[in-house]
């Protein structure tokens, strides 16, 4: 049975999947990988489900040291990827071969003067096997819920939960990135042991931030809330993310939104990405870990897409808002 | 009996829908029947709504459609479990003497107007196993704390506007503390884990005797100078 063992967390790195459902009427949240996209994506790459549990890395400095030879793969955040010091690409499939030290290092050497994103996810040949918590193996960080933060000495069980294991072939219609195995070839053992050099393509940039990032909301269930002019006040003006950032929520800093009535209609249940306006004017964006009710006005909602770019904005940039139609 | 439905159906982003309701008794009223629509993930009642998470925008894009043209609709009465939680409490919270000045009630009367009513478990939010409770008595009703504790101890029983309940865990909290319980709310390996889950019928009962304390008291010689 193939494990890997942590050697050193980083400063954070989380069990995530696809989150908590059916479980509101506990006070639990849905919890679940930040970035969907990146998430789902990497759990494609090395054949698992969409959902398995995958680890959330923020801002690297992760290291792993491979019991058995064990197939990863990393999305999302751009950092400095290698094996026993063997630089890899991102949106590959990784053979870690058994005792290899695989490390997650801060940053990227080509990207370092731009921002790249925050979290990185990375999906194991058939998922964590970490015991579930109410149906799901997120670490929800609001209700302290789910599988602690990895900590040094952890070691982490690999399921066999992956479509090939099944004996299942690609799903029809199912995305494959290029670079993904094919179809028939994830027997671990079958798995060459050199890891896909650095320098093979490595497209796969979509989610991540660029200067000024843009997010596309939707307008809040209740409109009627605010002034007229509010959601055109939110898109005037670019917003500073401030160091209150977590999953539980992204505090914005910009010009002062006017407030609206609070609490007319008492709390309500929250999504995450759904922008939240307290009586000191500044945006609160939800994140996956987001309180399951609130008693502000919400003024506009992120899309998915948006709330997955949210996952990979730093302290310090600048965002900005797009009202978009479905 | 008759059946109450839902005042107007909203998009809360791609994948969710925001109904308005009267109360929160019609929200739990709502929440089985919603939650059994196709491609309903889950339900979150709230004091006057009720949230419906959809695995896609499809499926809530087609559930906006079909709830437009017509409202579901459940009879009243249906929000109850039938359940019944009494909570043993020590009325020992640290914001009882004020309470009990500021209603005129003093601390025996504050004690007897809170375990004297029946409450409704209406909604859960805050935190796993926090439930918001409906029925306090006009006269205890408080605005929150103008400064609230950055720490409220696990099983502090608490008031604040209309509402009474029980902080699960030790947090941040802006509510009146009446006293403790030393009642598990919470608990993930548990089945079910909310000892109180909306719907309930809850009680508070006073506790008679002291709760012995497990933390040794501090010896005189280990106190600073």
């Amino acid at each position: 049975m193939a494990r890997l063992h942590v050697e050193h967390p980083g400063p954070l790195t989380l069990i995530q999947d696809a989150g908590r459902t059916g479980v509101a009427h506990l006070g639990v949240s849905p919890s679940g990988a930040f970035d969907r996209a990146a998430h789902a994506r990497a759990n494609a790459l090395v054949g698992n489900d969409p959902g398995a549990a995958a680890l959330e890395v923020l801002l690297g400095g992760l290291r792993l040291r491979a019991e058995g030879t064990v197939l990863v793969a990393v999305t999302g955040a751009r950092l400095a990827i290698d094996v026993d010091g063997l630089p890899l690409a991102p949106e590959r499939v990784i053979a870690v071969p058994h005792g290899s030290l695989l490390t997650l290092a801060p940053g990227h050497a080509e990207a370092a003067a731009s921002p790249r994103g925050l979290r990185a996810y990375l999906a194991v040949a058939g998922g964590l096997d970490v015991p579930p918590v109410l149906g799901s193996r997120s670490r929800d960080t609001l209700g302290q819920l789910g599988p602690a933060p990895l900590t040094a000495g952890d070691v982490l069980p690999i399921g066999r939960d992956h479509a090939a294991s099944r004996g299942e072939s690609k799903r029809p219609g199912g995305a494959a990135p290029s670079g993904a195995l094919p179809s028939g070839a994830m027997p671990t053992g079958a798995m060459p042991s050199s890891a896909t050099p650095l320098g093979a393509v490595s497209s796969g940039t979509e989610g991540l931030p660029t200067a000024g990032t843009v997010l596309e909301v939707l307008p809040g269930p209740r409109p009627e809330e605010f002034d007229p002019d509010a959601l055109a006040r939110l898109t005037r003006g670019a917003y500073r993310v401030t160091d209150r950032a977590d999953r539980v929520a992204v505090r914005l800093e910009g010009e002062a939104m006017a407030t609206a009535a609070v609490d007319s209609r008492g709390s309500e249940g929250l999504v995450a990405g759904a922008i939240q306006i307290p009586p000191s004017g500044q945006p609160v964006v939800f994140g996956p870990d987001h309180p399951l009710t609130g008693g502000y006005p919400v003024l506009a909602v992120l899309t998915d897409a948006a709330l997955g770019t949210l996952a990979q904005v730093t302290p310090g940039e600048r965002v900005r808002f797009a009202v978009v139609s479905l | 009996m008759s059946s109450r439905g839902v005042g107007a159906v909203r998009p809360f982003g791609e994948r969710a829908l925001l109904l308005d309701v009267a109360d929160s008794a019609a929200a739990r009223s709502l929440a089985p029947l919603v939650a059994a629509a196709p491609g309903v993930l889950d339900v979150v009642p709230g004091a006057a709504s009720l949230l419906v998470r959809c695995g896609d925008a499809a499926a809530a894009r087609d559930l906006a459609r079909a709830w437009a043209a017509e409202p579901p609709r459940v009879q009243d009465g249906a929000a109850a479990t039938g359940r019944e939680v009494r909570i043993g409490v020590r009325y020992d919270g640290a914001d009882l003497a004020e309470v009990g000045r500021r209603t005129g009630l003093g601390e025996a009367g504050v004690i007897a107007a809170h375990t004297g009513a029946t409450y409704v478990a209406a909604f859960a939010g805050f935190a796993p196993g926090f439930v918001y409770l409906e029925g306090l008595p006009g006269v205890l009703q408080l605005p929150r704390r103008h400064d609230p504790r950055t720490r409220v101890p696990a099983g502090s029983v608490a008031i604040a506007a209309g509402y009474t309940s029980v902080y699960p865990r030790s947090s941040p909290g802006g509510w009146h503390l009446l006293g403790t319980t030393t009642a598990v709310l919470f608990d993930p390996g548990r089945d079910p884990a909310a000892l109180i889950r909306p719907g309930d019928t809850v009680r508070f009962e006073p506790l008679p005797d002291p709760i012995p304390d497990p933390m040794p008291e501090p010896r005189r010689g280990e106190e600073p100078a």
